[in-house]
C-alpha cells in the first residue's frame, strides 16, 4: 500500500479540476483512485496525496434501446449491473471483482473499470475487450483540463481515440470522470459443457475446436487441478454457449458429439454454469495465500501449455486458463527468482505479463510490466509529458 | 474548395534530387513501379474515394518491405519533406489526398499473406492485402474477417487500420480496432516496432488502440495481425417496409429491445429505395416510406426462430410488406439493392457526396426530417441509407460537379447534416474517417482544450508534423503548418 497521508475526495469534476490545477502548480503527486479496490495492482505510487472520484457517482444516462450507459466515474460497478440486470442487458466485457483476489470487500467503481481495462472471459469474442465498448470519457488531464473524446453513440472514428489511450492507462495520463459504455442484450440461457482432458495441451486443443466451432462459444477456460465446485480433480477444460434457451440443446449436441474424443463431456446448465464462470472471471480458484504473487499473462493461446508447464516446473505455480488458453494466471511465491521465471516464459512465447498482485517489497522492485522497445519508450515519455506535463497522475504506478 | 498548406518551394526546388534518393531506397519490380516521378503518372494518385479534390504529389514510391518503408520515412523526416500514406485510395474524406511536395508512400506491392494460424484464430497479413482478400484466404477452412466495408473488394487492410473501418455488420462484430491483434509499425524516425502480437491484450498503453483509427497522423502500418472468427453455419435476411421514417425507427428500437441483435440491420429511406430499385430490380417496395434489410445468422432452424420473432415485431408497427428469405438466393436479392447503392445513385445524379455521420438512433425520424427541410432548401436531393443498429448516417447528396455553385451547396448541406449530427448527440464521422473533408467542422465537435490535447499526442509521435499534415486538423493552431493558407 502506498503512503498516502491525505485524502481528496471532491464532490465533482470542477473540485477534480481543482484538486490537479493545486498540484500541478505545486508539483505534488497524487494517487489517482476510485474506491481503492485496486490499489494492490501493479507497483505503488509514489505521491503522499490521493485524489479519489467516489463524489462523482450516479447514472447520467441509459438507453436501453441504444445500447448505450453513461455513468460518473465514481458509481460502483455492482450499482450499475443491477441497474442493467432490471432491463436484462449486461455489460459486455464481462468486467471482474477481484475484491476476494485482494483480500477486502471494496467495491470497484466504473471508472476503476476503464482505467484498468481488465476484461473477463467473453474478451474471446471479437470486440469483446473492455476497451473496445468503451464509446466515449469524460477525464481531467495533468493540464488541470476537462477533455471528451468518443460520445454516446456506436460508430464514431472523430479524431485521435483517447479512449483507448485512457483505457488501461491505470489513472497516469487522465483522470476519467464519466464514462460511456456498449452495452449488450443479456443472453437468455447460459450452459457449459465441461470435458476431462488428459493435459493441459490437450485442454487448449478442446477450447480452439470450441472456439473455431460455428457455435458461438463465449468462454473457453481450463482448470488444471479441475473445480471443487464440480467434484472435479483432474483438469477440465470449459466450453461457454449462451443464447436463446431453445437454441442450446442442438449446439452442445453438436459440439459435444465434436469433442467426444478428447474426454469425457458433461454439461454444467444455467445458474450452476454461471456461478462457474463468475469464478473463472474473478481468478477464484487461483486461491493464493496473502504473502503470494499473482501474475497474468497473454500469449497465443497454444502456447499456454507451454508457458504453464514452465512455471510449474519453475516454482510450482498454481494455474488457471482463460480466453482459449491464451490468459494464463499463476499464483506463487513472491519472489524474484519467481518473477524471473514469468518475465522468460512470457517472453519464449511472443507474449506479455503483468504481476498483478504482490507484496511491496516485490512489487516496488522488478519490473511490473514488460520493458517497450526504445522507439515505443521514447513516445510513451512524450505522449505522457502531453497529457500530464509535471509527472503528477500516479507516479510510478505502472514503471518505476 | 478545401485550404492546403502552400508547398515548401525548397522542396520543390529539390525535386530532382529527391527523386534520386528515393530511387536508392526503393527497388523497382519487373516494370520499374518502385518510385514514380513522372507527371504523368503521379495523375493516377492526385486523388482518392472523395475525387473532388485533386492534387498531384511530388512523388510516389511502392515499396515491397517494410525495411523500404522505414528506409522512405527516415529520409523524409531528415529533409523534412511531408508524407502521405495510401492504400487502395478509396478513402471518402480525403484521407490519402496528396499534397505537392509531399511524397506518397503507396502499400498496394505489400500484397502477401504471411501466415495463417486457426488454432490461435489469427493471420499475419501485409498492409496491401485487400480487406476481401483475408477473408477469401480462409473462407474454403470456414473462416472470415469481420469487418466488411463497402469497398472491401479494393480497400487494403493498412487502410482499414488507420480509418478504424466499419461495414453493414460491426453491430455483431465490431469495428477493425476490436478485430486486430498487432501491427507492425514504422515511425516517422524509421524505426520498426512491433505493437502487439498474436495475443490479446498489451500490457502497458494501448498503443494499437490509439494507432487504429489515427488517419496517418502517427506512423504507418506494414504488417496487421488480425484476428479470424468461424463463421455461422448460416445467414438469412428479411426486409421489411413501413409508412413513415418514425415507424422504422419504432421498429429498430423495438428490435434492439427485445434483446435480439441482428447481425445486420440496415435502413433505407423513400429515395434510397426507388434509386436502388430502378438500378438493382430488387423488388423493393415503391410505395414504402422507409425499409429496414434484418439478417440473422445461425442454424436454420435458428434463422427461421429469430425471423419468426422479428416478423412479429415487424408486424406490430402495420408494415407495407414483409419479405422473409426462404433460401440463401433470396437473402443475396434482398440485399443486391443495398449492396449496389452507391451505383444506383451515381446513376440518377452525375455526382453525389457521401455522408456518415452518427446519430442516436432515437434521432433519426427527427434528423431525416430536418434532412429533407434542408435539401428542400439547397434544391439538391439526397437518399438516406442508415446503418441502423449502430446509429452510422449515410445521406447521398446529389450535385452536379462541373457546376460549381452546385458543388459549392453540396458541400455546404452535408456540412449542415454533420453539423444536425453532432448538435443531437452524435459524431462527424462514424467509419469513413475526418480526412480533409470534415477537417474544418472538427470545431463543431471538440472544444479548443480537446483539440490542443489530440494535437499534442500528434506531435508526440510526430514532432515536425510531416506525417499526412493538413488532414483530421483544422490549420490554424498548427504551428508546423504556420506558413499555411
Amino acid at each position: 500500500m502506498s503512503a498516502t497521508t491525505e485524502a481528496l475526495a471532491p464532490a465533482d469534476e470542477a473540485g477534480i479540476v481543482e484538486a490537479v490545477r493545486a498540484a500541478a502548480a505545486a508539483r505534488t503527486p497524487l494517487a489517482i483512485e476510485g474506491r481503492g479496490s485496486k490499489r494492490g495492482m501493479l507497483r505503488p505510487v509514489q505521491a503522499g496525496r490521493s485524489l479519489s472520484t467516489t463524489g462523482l457517482t450516479g447514472i447520467t444516462l441509459y438507453k436501453p434501446a441504444e445500447l448505450v450507459l453513461s455513468a460518473r466515474a465514481g458509481t460502483p460497478v455492482a450499482e450499475i449491473e443491477a441497474e442493467l440486470d432490471r432491463h436484462n442487458q449486461m455489460l459486455a466485457a464481462e468486467p471482474p471483482d477481484f475484491a476476494a483476489l485482494f483480500g477486502h470487500d471494496r467495491p470497484s467503481t466504473i471508472g476503476g473499470m476503464v482505467a484498468t481495462n481488465l476484461s473477463g472471459p467473453r474478451r474471446i469474442g471479437a470486440g469483446g475487450a473492455l476497451r473496445d465498448q468503451v464509446l466515449g470519457v469524460r477525464a481531467v488531464t495533468g493540464h488541470a483540463e476537462v477533455i471528451r473524446s468518443g460520445g454516446r453513440v456506436h460508430k464514431n472514428v472523430t479524431g485521435l481515440d483517447l479512449c483507448k489511450l485512457l483505457a488501461g492507462s491505470h489513472g497516469t495520463l487522465g483522470i476519467l470522470t464519466e464514462v460511456t459504455l456498449k452495452l449488450q442484450p443479456r443472453p437468455e440461457a447460459s450452459l457449459t459443457l465441461v470435458i476431462r482432458v488428459a493435459d493441459l495441451a490437450a485442454g487448449v486443443a478442446v477450447l480452439s475446436a470450441g472456439l473455431g466451432s460455428p457455435f458461438g462459444v463465449s468462454g473457453a477456460a481450463l482448470l488444471p487441478r479441475g473445480e471443487a465446485m464440480l467434484g472435479l480433480e483432474g483438469p477440465a477444460a470449459l466450453l461457454r454457449l449462451e443464447d436463446l434457451a431453445q437454441f442450446l440443446p442442438h449446439r452442445a449436441g453438436r459440439l459435444r458429439q465434436e469433442l467426444s474424443a478428447f474426454g469425457s463431456v458433461e454439461l454444467v446448465e444455467d445458474e450452476a454454469s454461471r456461478a462457474l464462470w463468475h469464478a473463472v472471471r474473478d481468478a477464484r480458484p487461483l486461491a493464493a495465500a496473502p504473502e503470494e504473487a499473482i501474475w497474468r499473462l497473454s500469449v497465443r493461446p497454444s502456447a499456454g501449455p507451454d508457458v504453464a508447464r514452465r512455471l510449474e516446473e519453475a516454482f510450482g505455480a498454481r494455474l488457471l486458463l482463460d480466453w482459449g488458453g491464451g490468459l494464463v494466471w499463476a499464483a506463487g511465491p513472491a519472489t524474484d527468482a519467481a518473477h524471473a521465471a514469468v518475465m522468460a516464459a512470457a517472453r519464449a512465447a511472443g507474449g506479455t505479463f503483468t504481476l498483478f498482485r504482490a507484496p511491496d517489497p516485490l512489487r516496488s522492485a522488478v519490473p511490473v510490466l514488460p520493458e517497450e522497445p526504445a522507439p515505443l519508450a521514447m513516445i510513451a515519455q512524450r505522449v505522457k509529458a502531453a497529457m500530464d506535463p509535471e509527472g503528477i497522475l500516479n507516479p510510478g504506478r505502472m514503471r518505476g | 474548395m478545401i485550404d492546403l498548406p502552400k508547398p515548401n518551394p525548397a522542396v520543390l526546388a529539390r525535386r530532382d534530387a529527391i527523386l534520386a534518393a528515393l530511387h536508392t531506397l526503393v527497388l523497382d519490380g519487373p516494370f520499374g513501379q518502385g518510385v514514380i516521378g513522372d507527371p504523368h503518372r503521379l495523375r493516377a494518385y492526385e486523388t482518392d474515394g472523395l475525387s473532388a479534390y485533386r492534387q498531384p504529389p511530388l512523388a510516389v514510391v511502392l515499396p515491397t518491405t517494410t525495411e523500404e518503408v522505414a528506409a522512405v520515412l527516415r529520409y523524409c523526416r531528415q529533409n523534412g519533406i511531408r508524407v502521405i500514406p495510401r492504400g487502395a485510395g478509396t478513402s471518402l474524406s480525403g484521407g490519402a489526398l496528396p499534397l505537392a511536395d509531399a511524397v506518397v508512400i503507396g502499400l498496394m506491392r505489400m500484397n502477401r499473406i504471411l501466415e495463417v494460424n486457426y488454432a490461435d484464430r489469427y493471420a499475419v497479413v501485409e498492409a496491401g492485402v485487400t480487406n476481401l482478400g483475408i477473408t477469401q484466404a480462409v473462407s474454403a477452412d470456414g473462416f472470415f474477417y469481420a469487418p466488411d466495408p463497402s469497398s472491401q473488394l479494393a480497400c487494403m487492410i493498412g487502410g482499414n487500420v488507420m480509418m478504424n473501418s466499419g461495414g453493414a455488420h460491426c453491430l455483431k462484430y465490431g469495428v477493425t480496432a476490436g478485430n486486430l491483434l498487432g501491427v507492425k509499425f514504422v515511425t516517422i524516425e524509421g524505426e520498426v516496432v512491433e505493437i502487439g502480437g498474436q495475443h490479446l491484450d498489451a500490457a502497458g498503453y494501448d498503443w494499437l488502440g490509439l494507432i487504429t483509427g489515427s488517419e496517418g497522423q502517427l506512423g504507418m502500418v506494414t504488417e496487421v495481425t488480425v484476428r479470424i472468427l468461424r463463421a455461422a453455419e448460416g445467414a438469412r435476411a428479411m426486409l421489411a417496409a413501413f409508412r413513415a421514417n418514425e415507424v422504422a425507427g419504432q421498429v429498430v428500437d423495438a428490435i434492439i429491445g427485445s434483446g435480439i441483435i441482428p447481425v445486420a440491420l440496415e435502413f433505407m429511406d423513400r429515395p434510397a429505395i426507388h434509386a436502388c430499385e430502378a438500378f438493382a430490380q430488387a423488388g423493393y417496395p415503391l410505395d414504402a416510406e422507409a425499409m429496414l434489410i434484418i439478417e440473422v445468422e445461425g442454424s436454420t432452424e435458428e434463422q427461421d426462430v429469430l425471423l419468426g420473432r422479428l416478423k412479429e415485431i415487424c408486424a406490430r408497427f402495420d408494415p407495407i410488406s414483409l419479405r422473409v428469405a426462404e433460401t440463401p438466393e433470396e437473402s443475396l436479392a434482398i440485399w443486391k439493392g443495398r449492396k449496389g447503392a452507391f451505383g444506383a445513385v451515381g446513376r440518377i445524379s452525375p455526382d453525389y457526396l457521401c455522408m456518415d455521420g452518427t446519430i442516436p438512433t432515437g434521432e433519426l425520424p427527427h434528423v431525416l426530417r430536418r434532412i429533407g427541410e434542408m435539401s428542400d432548401n439547397y434544391g439538391l436531393l439526397v437518399a438516406n441509407i442508415f446503418h441502423a443498429g449502430d446509429g452510422n448516417l449515410h445521406p447521398l447528396i446529389m450535385f452536379d460537379a462541373n457546376d460549381p455553385e452546385s458543388f459549392r451547396k453540396a458541400e455546404a448541406f452535408g456540412a449542415d447534416i454533420l453539423k444536425l449530427c453532432v448538435e443531437v448527440g452524435g459524431c462527424l464521422t462514424g467509419e469513413h474517417g475526418v480526412g480533409v473533408e470534415k477537417r474544418d467542422l472538427m470545431p463543431v465537435q471538440f472544444t479548443a482544450a480537446e483539440l490542443t490535447q489530440q494535437r499534442r499526442i500528434k506531435s508526440a509521435f510526430d514532432p515536425q508534423w510531416l506525417l499526412n499534415p493538413a488532414k483530421v486538423f483544422p490549420l490554424e493552431g498548427n504551428p508546423a503548418l504556420a506558413s499555411a493558407a
